[in-house]
C-alpha cells in the first residue's frame, strides 16, 4: 500500500511542479524569442557603430564604440527636442480620460438608437491610425483644409498647423485623441454597466447628486476601467509613430519627431542607418516605459497581495 | 500623399506573374527598379527591344513605389538580391559599393568603351578606381516658370538667357503684389529646398566651394557660407509661405494654377506639370539666375543608375543587359520617352522638346562643373542636417545663427578637424 501511496505522491509533485511549465512553455518560448531576445539584442547593438548592412559573406560589418552613441544623444538637440515632444504627448494624451468619461456619461442612458450614436462614437478607434492621419493632414492642409478656411475666414489669415513649428505637435495630438478618447469612451461604457445600482439609489436617497455623486459614488466604483485606461493612455502616448509619420514625417525641420520616430529615422530612414545610435534611442526609449510598466506592475501586484 | 505609382505595381505584379507563366525555359535576368508610370512603360518597351534581339533572355522588372524601394534595398540587396537594382551614383552608392553589395562592373565599361561614351559620368560612377553603375539617365534642374503667371503680374518673360539676379528678385517683388508667389516650392519631404539652396551656392561661391561644402570641408560659418544664407535671405519672403507642410506635387498644382510664377526643380517635373494642363506655350525655362558675377556656371543635373549585385545569380546575362542600358540607342529611347537626358554621349535628344533642348545646352554648356544634388553629394546623414537647416531657414530666417551653430556642430561631429 505504503507503495501505491509513493506513487500517487510523486504524480501529485508532477503535477504540482511540473504542470505549470509545461502550460507555460509556449508562452515563454514566445516571450524568450520574440520580447528578451530582441531586447538583449537592442541593448547590444546600441554600444556599436554599424549601418546596417551585412557584408557579402553574411558578416557583420559594425565596430565596438562604448557608450558613444549615448554620449552624442546628450548633445543631441534633434534627441532633446524628440524628448519633450513625447513628455507633451503623454501630458495631453491623459486628456483623453475626462474626454472619455463625460461622453461615455453622456451616452450611458437608454434613448431609443443610442447603440447607433455608441457605435458612431466609438467609430474613430475602429479606422486605422494612417487613416486617421491622413484626414486629419487635409483638415490642417494649407490653402483647403477645412481648419485652414476656419482660421482663415476668423482671423484673416489662415493657419497651417502642420508648417509651423510651436502648433505642429500639438495638431498631430489632437489628432491622436482622436481615436484615443474613443477607446477610453468604450472602456468607460463598460465600466458603467458595472456600476452597482443599488450604491446609486442609496447616495440618491442621502441627496448625492451631480458632481458629489460622480465624485464620491460612480468614480471610485470606475477604478479598474481607469486604470486600464491610464495604461492603454500612457502606452498610446509613448509608442506615437504612424502618426507623426502619416503626418509630417518629423518635420517642420524635426519640430515634431518624437523619440519612436526618431530612432526610426536614425536606424532606418532615407538618411539614416545608424543602426547603433537608433539602438540607443531604443533603448532610452525602453527605459522610460520600464518606469511606467513597472509602476502599473507593482500596484497590480499590491492589488493581488491585498485581496 | 497617396501616390498614384502604387497601383501600377499591383497591375505590373500581375502582369509579371502572368507573364513569367510562359517563359520558364528562358535564362531570368531580374531587376528591381522604382519607376514611376511614365518611366516603367519606358523600361518595358526597352526590355522588349533587348527580349527580342536576345530571345533566349527574359528580363524581369519587378517595380517598387518610389519611396517605399530606398527601405527596400537594403533588405533585398543581402535577404534575395535581384541581378539588377536601379539606384543612385556617387556618394548614395558608397554605402553598398563598401558592404560589397553591388558588384564591380569595370569590365562592363572597358569592354564597351563607355569610360569614352559616358565620359561626364565616369566620376559619380567610380569609387576606388573601379566602376559600379551604369549611368542612363540624368536631367537637368533650373527655374520653370508659367508665362501666364508673367503676363497676370504684368512682368517681363525671361528671355532665352534667363534674367539677372537683380532683375529676379525685383520681379519678385512684382508677383508679390499681384498676390502671386514668386518662387514656389512644397518641402515637406525636404529635398526639394535643396535645390534652392544648391543653385544659391552655386552661383555665390561656384562649384568648388559647394562641393567642399558638401564634403564637410568648410565651415558653416564662413563668410562665403554666410554669403550663401545671405543671398537665400533674399528670395527667403517670395518663397511659398507654408511650403513645409506641402508635398512638391502640391506645389506643382500652385504652379500650374498660376498661383506661382516660378519653380527651382528638376526636369522631371514637366511631365507634372504638363499633366495638369500645361503646354510648351505657357510653361518656360530658364537657368538659374547668376549672383556672383565671373563665376563659372555650374548646375545641377543628379544620374540615375543600374547596379549589378553581388549576389546577382545571372550575372552574364545581367551584363549584357547593362551594356544595352548604356548604348545610345537604349539612352535614346529611354530619354526619349521619359523626357529626360541620355548620359551617353552619342545619343541624341528630341529637338521637339524645348526643355530638353534647353537642358541639353545647359548642361553642356554649364563650364563649372555638374553637381549631383544636395544629398547625393553630400554623406547621408549630413544630408539630412543640412535639408532640415535649409527648410528652417526658408520658415524662420531669423534663426541664422542658431541653424549655423547646429550644422557646424554636426560638421565637426561627422568630419572631425
Amino acid at each position: 500500500m505504503a507503495q501505491a501511496s509513493d506513487t500517487a505522491a510523486a504524480r501529485r509533485w508532477n503535477q504540482r511542479a511540473l504542470a505549470p511549465w509545461l502550460f507555460l512553455a509556449p508562452g515563454l518560448f514566445m516571450f524568450t524569442v520574440y520580447v528578451l531576445w530582441p531586447i538583449v539584442q537592442s541593448v547590444t547593438l546600441s554600444f556599436y557603430d554599424w549601418n546596417g548592412l551585412y557584408n557579402q559573406n553574411g558578416e557583420f560589418t559594425g565596430t565596438f564604440v562604448g557608450t558613444r552613441n549615448y554620449a552624442e544623444l546628450m548633445t543631441d538637440p534633434a534627441f532633446e527636442t524628440s524628448l519633450w515632444n513625447n513628455l507633451k504627448w503623454l501630458v495631453l494624451y491623459m486628456l483623453a480620460l475626462p474626454i472619455g468619461l463625460f461622453i461615455a456619461i453622456f451616452l450611458n442612458q437608454t434613448v431609443t438608437g443610442i447603440r447607433l450614436y455608441k457605435s458612431l462614437f466609438f467609430f474613430p478607434f475602429v479606422i486605422s491610425q494612417v487613416v486617421v492621419g491622413l484626414i486629419f493632414a487635409w483638415f490642417y492642409a494649407p490653402n483647403f483644409g477645412l481648419f485652414y478656411l476656419l482660421t482663415e475666414s476668423v482671423t484673416g489669415k489662415g493657419t497651417a498647423v502642420l508648417a509651423n513649428p510651436d502648433l505642429v505637435t500639438y495638431g498631430i495630438i489632437a489628432a491622436g485623441l482622436w481615436p484615443q478618447i474613443a477607446y477610453v469612451m468604450i472602456l468607460y461604457l463598460t465600466g458603467l454597466n458595472n456600476v452597482a445600482p443599488d450604491q446609486i439609489e442609496a447616495a440618491r436617497l442621502d441627496g448625492a447628486k451631480g458632481w458629489r455623486m460622480l465624485w464620491y459614488v460612480v468614480l471610485p466604483q470606475l477604478r479598474p476601467a481607469t486604470f486600464i485606461a491610464v495604461i492603454v493612455t500612457v502606452i498610446g502616448a509613448l509608442r506615437s509613430f504612424d502618426l507623426v509619420s502619416i503626418m509630417t514625417s518629423g518635420g517642420p525641420f524635426g519640430s515634431s519627431r518624437v523619440l519612436s520616430y526618431y530612432m526610426f529615422e536614425m536606424a532606418l530612414g532615407e538618411f539614416g542607418f545608424r543602426m547603433g545610435y537608433g539602438a540607443a534611442i531604443a533603448v532610452v526609449l525602453f527605459a522610460i516605459m520600464m518606469v511606467f510598466i513597472s509602476g502599473f506592475i507593482w500596484k497590480m501586484w499590491r492589488d493581488e497581495q491585498e485581496r | 500623399m497617396v501616390r498614384y505609382a502604387k497601383g501600377t505595381i499591383a497591375l505590373t505584379a500581375a502582369l509579371l506573374m502572368s507573364t513569367s507563366a510562359f517563359a520558364q525555359e528562358k535564362r531570368i535576368v531580374t531587376w528591381n527598379a522604382d519607376y514611376d508610370p511614365i518611366p516603367l512603360a519606358a523600361a518595358e518597351a526597352l526590355i522588349a527591344d533587348f527580349e527580342a534581339a536576345n530571345p533566349e533572355i527574359d528580363i524581369q522588372l519587378t517595380n517598387f513605389d518610389h519611396e517605399a524601394y530606398k527601405n527596400a534595398i537594403r533588405n533585398f540587396l543581402t535577404a534575395d538580391p535581384p541581378d539588377l537594382a536601379n539606384w543612385y551614383a556617387a556618394n548614395r552608392m558608397r554605402p553598398f559599393v563598401e558592404a560589397g553589395l553591388f558588384a564591380d562592373i569595370s569590365d562592363v565599361w572597358a569592354n564597351n568603351g563607355l569610360t569614352e561614351a559616358l565620359a561626364s559620368s565616369v566620376p559619380s560612377s567610380t569609387i576606388d578606381g573601379k566602376q559600379y553603375a551604369i549611368p542612363y539617365t540624368y536631367y537637368q534642374w533650373g527655374i520653370y516658370y508659367n508665362r501666364d503667371a508673367y503676363k497676370a503680374a504684368g512682368v517681363a518673360e525671361p528671355g532665352p538667357e534667363g534674367v539677372t539676379w537683380e532683375q529676379f528678385l525685383s520681379n519678385c517683388e512684382a508677383f508679390k503684389a499681384a498676390g502671386i508667389d514668386c518662387v514656389t516650392t512644397g518641402s515637406s519631404a525636404l529635398w526639394p529646398v535643396a535645390g534652392i539652396f544648391d543653385y544659391v551656392s552655386l552661383r555665390t561661391n561656384g562649384y568648388q566651394f559647394h562641393s567642399d561644402l558638401a564634403a564637410g570641408k568648410v565651415s558653416w560659418t564662413s563668410p562665403e557660407a554666410r554669403a550663401v544664407f545671405e543671398n537665400l535671405g533674399k528670395l527667403q519672403p517670395y518663397v511659398t509661405e507654408n511650403h513645409a507642410a506641402i508635398d512638391w506635387q502640391d506645389a506643382a498644382a500652385i504652379f500650374v494654377q498660376g498661383k506661382a510664377a516660378n519653380y527651382v526643380m528638376g526636369n522631371f517635373a514637366v511631365g507634372v506639370f504638363k499633366e495638369g494642363g500645361m503646354t510648351n506655350d505657357n510653361l518656360g525655362f530658364m537657368v538659374f539666375p547668376e549672383i556672383t558675377a565671373g563665376i563659372a556656371r555650374a548646375e545641377e543635373a543628379p544620374t540615375d543608375t543600374i547596379h549589378l549585385t553581388s549576389g546577382a545569380k545571372n550575372p552574364e546575362d545581367a551584363k549584357a543587359f547593362l551594356a544595352y542600358m548604356a548604348s545610345a540607342d537604349a539612352q535614346s529611347k529611354w530619354n526619349g520617352a521619359v523626357g529626360q537626358l541620355p548620359t551617353n554621349k552619342n545619343a541624341t535628344v528630341d529637338a521637339a522638346d524645348p526643355f530638353l533642348t534647353a537642358g541639353f545646352e545647359a548642361l553642356s554648356t554649364a563650364t563649372g562643373g555638374i553637381a549631383q544634388f544636395w544629398d547625393r553629394d553630400a554623406d547621408a546623414e549630413y544630408a539630412k542636417v543640412g535639408m532640415e537647416g535649409f527648410q528652417q531657414f526658408l520658415v524662420q530666417p531669423e534663426q541664422l545663427e542658431a541653424i549655423l551653430a547646429r550644422l557646424e556642430q554636426t560638421r565637426l561631429r561627422l568630419y572631425p578637424q
